[in-house]
């Protein structure tokens, strides 16, 4: 199936390269640099290509290509997850993925690639199986093995791979036993120019973190589990528990995973939080414009809205803008032509508000179109939807683990067209 | 720059230096080196020239550094052939190893060496591997085949045999990987198939992520040339034709009726469209696109939608499919329409599937809409997107006549537009667009005549002079002055732009030639001495067409008709409409090119193969399963003429021979070995009970035979693995499910005859799996009419809670007087003792009934061993451990005795014990398929202690309660 794997920079360096089956030469990757070439944003780059005799499936993930190489029918789906399950992985193991920490732990991630895939077939994918096998590097590990030339591999060979729940690792133990889920919601939505909406969505996911000793049993139910409309469940949900009583049943991997995804039923009204009033316009003559945005809170049910910002992709024509903010900072950034404006809290009594004119370069003739705003915030301890998750309860062992709970709403493709 | 010298001047010293390190003495010094080593490797830098160095530590006893060694050996055994045979026997040794993973990983590495020589080694270990006790290696050994393919495709015929071997494995972690080698070795072979279909089906949800997308795709070749088609009743398979059809299916979806293989397929993929994993997500959806019938296929739409949330690239290859499935099937996403609105911060692949699948879903209904998202679109700073959006606006209005003139006019309004990119698509697509209806449409050319100037993009330029030309006599006036003013700029022209100047010039010649004649003489001058010999050419044709002369034949006459002959509009479609010819999902239909190794999926076939090539009839126990030897007994005593009397564990020897035949049937080894004391004890057991026995025996033994050999040859008892829920694998630490112990008998009462205007009813348990859903408790019902007329169409009426999920009779349409007929049920209990209410209906009357298990019933027995019963035990321990001191009735205190009364409340199987003082049952709960294990621990003063470990904490204490009352009673 996969037959190679190319890591590639933002510039165009292989800085690593595996073969699962015979050598495939670099020159190969000519034909996606052509394409990276013509794309010219490294996000338009199409992620299936075809050669003469390859195909190449690439992903761009956090600046960096993961590009592999296939010679047969495969679906690309298979091969495009399983990339970024690669990226997530070394995420995983050293908290970020980037070209810097590859090269640091090349060792450790040639090991990982070797341990993911045999023969092209996907081996262990599970976090929890690696980390048995290849054990990530902590500081204090790496300073052990460099005195005793121990090594990060593990000499107990894993047995989740054998045992019913793969994703667990056996003799997991703790002194602090703690179960954390962030039931974390994003609001997808279109505005348009007059602020009514166009489309809006809410989309949830449940991140856990759970450190508990043994092999804990959990169920997690929900206050009012009729809002969920389509979900996806980590492989450890019992789904059948789920069809039949709503209640989310699971032995659960050790450590952070993703328990669930969901999106919350079209019936519902989606609550947006604020509005936006906003007038952008570019005069005719004299080549200036004007901005105008101001924010105020509408749904939010009581709670601060925090982290807001504003981001706006000025027009190429756009030389400078001079603007005066109410609250916040606002950054116009000249070679990309974005203007950030960091708010900060909103504040109901004074709404926030960025005014000002924007000069564009002379004649050139006026942008057609206004700008988009993709907006950002955060409300915390809210699940925009009202989802509650009601209890959290755990068999299988005797200790009283701590249980916690965390509700986090954040704007996802907000969008206002102007 | 530092950084970057080092490495330079390093890689001179490098390789001695690295030599030196690993022929050294010191672990910690190889395991350096050849850290080094593995890094240059990733690099892409050549390091074969340690290889002598570097095989010597393959027998290294650090892990690591052997993993190194083994990294190095794959990455360049190809080179070094003769060097890596030194290290092969190092591997062959190591395959004996009693440890699972060395086994596996020296086979691993064995088939990775690309070295010729050692095929015979590699068949050899891959045969042996495939035998192994561990299914991990069993895997190991899946992947190897495919390795010693592509080494050496003449050990074909060898490999199929090992291949048919380990489809027959039971283990999910071997399934998927032996699909993969039998997709790649022999995908033809679909005979291997048949008779492990129902098994994949079944084991289909436990299997890794991974391997669930490779299974799906397999079976979905397979369906499609196994069963007929659901659709229409003689198809054609590929094209979804429109709604007519449609309706005709409807009527010929009566005659037509599933193979129930087929509906097993279907139902048992559904869950897997909530997996995490997104490619399994659309390998599901592409299975129910090519496989279920029509109005099923909807339920995939949600999950597709689902998937643009993820990844760029995920959305990529989705928003394909869409736009393939949108094409055939408007209604399945027109209601999801917003969720492809395009944002400015998409990428530009992914606007234009955008695009594209909006106006596919583009209808009289929502058009407006559409056209209004398009109006923003229309704007984008992405100038080559808002192109793609004119096209798009164009395809509408001709798709739909009630808005092409509002199009029309909002794309004329477009020629104004400051962006030579949008003016130029506005041409070319109004051009299209006039082509279809060009009646009224003068003032529009008009117009852009008038822009012609202003226009430079050369494919608008030559549209517009084509338009000129095709309609040159509704613009009899303008027509000429243009022609003259592309003769003064011909020279400097695009050739496509030359070539339809003189095409006008043509085509006015034949209609205008007064005013023209000498523009076209020009012109053509001017193209026949052109650089592009594609413009002398086409001069050269025309001159002899349209100017006569001597030389010029027959064809001249018929000039004009050459030209200006009516010619037919272009069809505006999409881009993705023959991509339906590959199958949805494959990395060929992402590419709209046949892919290499692409597996062409068949038509259905006109007439169904033979079906029951897919029965499976003896099962093949579980090669590591500890009751193996035994458990042949089993399937055996199925055999109707089986005389196994003497052997079943009968609570009394007085009966008729027929039922102990039938009581063996369900008699399990475990039972069978235990019961040789039992005809002793039933002459202790209760007289009552032997009464009700005697009233029900006769009616379950007259079907109950035959029926069960029936059953058993078709249903593999992999179908109970299940049970476990769907996303949780079950493991070879599971056992099986076996079938049920043998325990008495009780029958309760239903309906009395007082009551029941005559008719009366009693049911019991018989213990036996539910035929009609594994999540039933079977429930045996025995209708005895006591009055003294016939009673007529006796079923099932309403049922209370209306959710209850129930499998009723079918109607009994007449019971004579005094006659007595048994039917089976399913009732599915949801794991609760609740009562399960329902109606039991005459012709005339209807008596409100309801059964109310007790909780041993809700229970199936499983086979374990010693080892694996406390395994399971130590995972269900604290809250899901229930356990009491309780008294023992001294009668009670024989092995076999306690199996009675155990056996005689919960339907659970025996597990063997090697302690005396122990005693042990397994099961599971039949709806949850949740673990049950009862544990007996025998005390002095005849006492015990009643363990029972689940994690259904209420069955628990109920069934606590029901086995102490059980064994403290004689």
């Amino acid at each position: 199936m996969i037959h190679s794997l190319f890591l590639i920079n933002h510039s165009g360096d292989i800085f690593l390269e595996k073969h699962w089956k015979s050598v495939i030469g670099r020159s190969v990757c000519d034909y996606f640099f052509e394409a990276k070439e013509k794309a010219v944003q490294p996000e338009n780059v199409p992620p299936v290509l075809q050669t003469p005799h390859h195909y190449l499936i690439s992903v761009y993930r956090d600046k960096l290509f993961f590009l592999s190489v296939v010679q047969t029918e495969v679906p690309p789906l298979f091969v495009i997850e399983f990339l970024h399950r690669v990226a997530d992985t070394v995420q995983d193991y050293f908290g970020e993925c980037s070209e810097g920490v590859i090269k640091d732990n090349v060792v450790t991630v040639y090991e990982l690639l070797e341990e993911m895939l045999d023969n092209g077939f996907p081996l262990a994918t599970e976090s929890n199986v690696l980390k048995e096998m290849i054990r990530p590097p902590t500081i204090l590990r790496s300073v052990v093995n460099t005195l005793t030339g121990g090594s990060n591999v593990g000499d107990t060979l894993p047995t989740g791979q054998l045992s019913s729940i793969p994703w667990r690792r056996a003799g997991v133990k703790y002194t602090n036993n703690e179960a954390y889920f962030d039931v974390i919601e994003e609001i997808d939505a279109i505005l348009d120019k007059s602020g009514t909406t166009v489309f809006a969505e809410i989309q949830g996911v449940i991140e856990a973190c759970v450190r508990l000793t043994g092999m804990p049993d959990l169920t997690l139910s929900f206050m009012n589990p009729r809002l969920l409309d389509d979900m996806s469940f980590h492989p450890c949900v019992r789904f059948k528990r789920w069809e039949s009583e709503r209640i989310l049943s699971f032995i659960p991997p050790d450590g952070n995973f993703t328990l669930m995804t969901y999106h919350v039923s079209s019936q519902n009204v989606v609550a947006l939080p604020v509005y936006v009033k906003q007038n952008i316009s570019f005069l005719e003559t004299g080549s200036c414009g004007r901005l105008d945005i101001t924010i105020g809170p509408k749904q939010t049910m009581g709670k601060t809205v925090e982290g807001l910002t504003v981001t706006v992709h000025m027009p190429k024509t756009v030389l400078s803008a001079n603007l005066t903010a109410t609250q916040g900072n606002y950054t116009y950034n000249l070679a990309t032509k974005v203007l950030v404006w960091d708010i900060g809290k909103l504040n109901p009594q004074k709404l926030p508000n960025l005014r000002g004119s924007l000069s564009l370069q002379a004649g050139a003739p006026r942008p057609e179109e206004n700008p988009a705003l993709d907006i950002t915030l955060k409300i915390q301890q809210l699940a925009i939807s009202g989802l509650k998750v009601s209890r959290l309860d755990m068999y299988g062992e005797k200790y009283k683990p701590f249980k916690g709970v965390k509700y986090l709403t954040k704007a996802g493709k907000f969008q206002v067209r102007t | 720059m530092l950084t970057r010298v080092r490495p330079t001047i390093l890689s001179v010293l490098r390789n001695e230096d690295l030599k030196e390190m690993l022929e050294s003495n010191k672990e910690s010094l190889k395991l350096e080196a050849m850290k080094r080593v593995v890094g240059l490797i990733a690099k892409g830098k050549n390091a074969s020239e340690l290889f002598p160095a570097v095989v010597k530590n393959v027998a290294n006893k650090n892990i690591e550094l052997k993993k190194l060694v083994y990294v190095y050996l794959v990455r360049y055994a190809e080179e070094q052939q003769d060097l890596a045979l030194l290290s092969i026997s190092t591997f062959q040794r190591a395959l004996k190893d009693p440890n699972q993973f060395i086994r596996a990983s020296a086979l691993r590495v064995l088939s990775s060496i690309r070295v010729p020589i050692i095929v015979p080694i590699m068949m050899l270990a891959i045969k042996e591997s495939a035998a192994d006790m561990s299914p991990y290696v069993r895997k190991t050994s899946a992947h190897a085949i495919q390795k010693l393919y592509s080494l050496d495709p003449d050990q074909k015929e060898q490999l199929i045999e090992v291949i048919e071997k380990l489809l027959k494995d039971k283990s999910t972690l071997v399934a998927g990987s032996v699909v993969m080698a039998f997709e790649e070795v022999c995908p033809d072979r679909i005979d291997l198939i048949h008779k492990n279909y129902r098994k994949l089906c079944n084991l289909l949800v436990d299997v890794e992520e991974w391997g669930q997308v490779v299974i799906i795709s397999m079976l979905t070749r397979y369906a499609r040339t196994q069963f007929i088609s659901p659709w229409k009743e003689s198809g054609d398979a590929t094209s979804f034709s429109q709604s007519l059809s449609e309706k005709k299916d409807q009527m010929e979806a009566k005659t037509y009726i599933m193979d129930p293989d087929h509906r097993l397929l279907l139902r048992n993929t559904k869950p897997l469209l909530q997996s995490r994993n997104t490619a399994v997500v659309m390998s599901v959806a592409q299975l129910y696109w090519h496989l279920a019938p029509k109005h099923e296929v909807t339920i995939v739409t949600k999950s597709l939608v689902r998937l643009l949330r993820s990844h760029r690239e995920v959305q990529y290859i989705v928003l394909q499919n869409i736009a393939t499935m949108s094409i055939q099937r408007k209604g399945m996403f027109e209601p999801f329409m917003k969720s492809f609105y395009v944002r400015s911060t998409d990428s530009t692949h992914i606007k234009t599937l955008k695009l594209e699948i909006l106006t596919n879903l583009a209808n009289e209904a929502n058009i407006s809409t559409i056209l209004r998202e398009f109006q923003t679109y229309v704007k984008s700073q992405d100038k080559a997107f808002a192109a793609a959006t004119i096209q798009a606006i164009g395809r509408c209005a001709t798709n739909i006549s009630e808005v092409t003139d509002t199009c029309l006019n909002g794309l004329v309004l477009l020629l104004s537009n400051r962006d030579e990119t949008v003016v130029a698509e506005s041409v070319v697509v109004i051009k299209k667009l006039l082509q279809t209806q060009p009646t009224q449409h003068s003032e529009i050319i008009k117009h852009m005549a008038k822009l012609f100037d202003n226009i430079t993009v050369p494919m608008a330029r030559a549209s517009i002079l084509w338009l000129m030309g095709e309609y040159c006599e509704r613009v009899p006036k303008i027509a000429p002055d243009v022609l003259r003013k592309m003769a003064k700029t011909f020279t400097a022209e695009e050739d496509i732009v030359k070539l339809q100047i003189v095409n006008l010039a043509a085509k006015l010649y034949l209609t205008n030639s007064k005013q023209t004649k000498l523009l076209t003489q020009y012109i053509l001058n001017l193209g026949k001495y052109d650089q592009n010999y594609d413009i002398r050419d086409r001069t050269r044709f025309i001159r002899q067409l349209i100017v006569p002369s001597e030389k010029s034949g027959a064809l001249n006459k018929y000039a004009r008709r050459i030209l200006l002959a009516p010619k037919p509009a272009p069809v505006l479609e999409s881009a993705f409409k023959d991509r339906d010819r590959y199958q949805l999902g494959t990395l060929s239909h992402s590419l709209n090119t046949k892919a290499s190794g692409y597996q062409e999926l068949s038509d259905w076939p006109a007439v169904a193969p033979d079906q029951s090539v897919r029965n499976v009839e003896v099962i093949e126990p579980v090669r590591n399963l500890p009751s193996s030897p035994t458990s042949y007994h089993r399937y055996n005593s199925y055999m109707p003429d089986s005389t196994v009397t003497q052997r079943c564990y009968s609570k009394s020897g007085s009966e008729s021979e027929e039922e102990s035949s039938e009581e063996s049937e369900k008699t399990s080894s475990d039972s069978g070995k235990s019961s040789s004391g039992s005809e002793q004890e039933s002459s202790s057991e209760s007289e009552s009970q032997q009464k009700k026995k005697k009233k029900t025996k006769k009616a379950p033994q007259k079907k109950s035979k035959p029926a069960a050999a029936d059953r058993y040859s078709e249903i593999p008892p992999v179908r109970w693995t299940l049970r476990a829920s769907f996303f949780f694998p079950v493991n070879l630490a599971c056992p099986d499910v076996t079938t049920p112990s043998f325990g008495p008998v009780k029958t309760y009462e239903l309906l009395h005859h007082m009551t029941g205007k005559g008719l009366s009813a009693k049911y019991h348990f018989p213990r036996q799996p539910c035929l009609y859903q594994p999540s039933m408790v079977a429930v045996q019902v025995v209708l005895t009419n006591s009055s003294d007329h016939s009673l007529e169409e006796i079923h099932i009426g309403d049922r209370n809670p209306a959710s209850l999920n129930l499998h009723c009779f079918n109607t009994i349409e007449r019971l004579e007087p005094e006659a007595s007929v048994t039917v089976s049920m399913g009732i599915d209990f949801s794991d609760s003792t609740q009562a399960a209410n329902f109606q039991l209906c005459t012709k005339d009357d209807q008596f409100s009934v309801s059964i109310q298990p007790a909780v041993g019933e809700l229970f199936m027995p499983i086979t374990m061993t010693e080892q694996d019963f406390s395994k399971e035990q130590g995972k269900l321990l604290g809250m899901n451990e229930t356990s009491e001191t309780i008294a023992m009735a001294t009668a009670n205190t024989s092995s076999q005795a306690i199996s009675k009364q155990v056996l005689s409340v919960a339907n659970v199987g025996v597990v063997s014990s090697t302690q005396n003082d122990i005693h042990r049952f397994a099961g599971r709960t039949v709806s949850s398929g949740a673990l049950v294990l009862v544990s007996l621990e025998m005390k002095e003063s005849s006492s015990a202690l009643l363990t029972i470990n689940t994690e259904k904490s209420v069955m628990a204490s109920m069934l606590l309660r029901d086995l102490k009352q059980a064994l403290a009673q004689a």
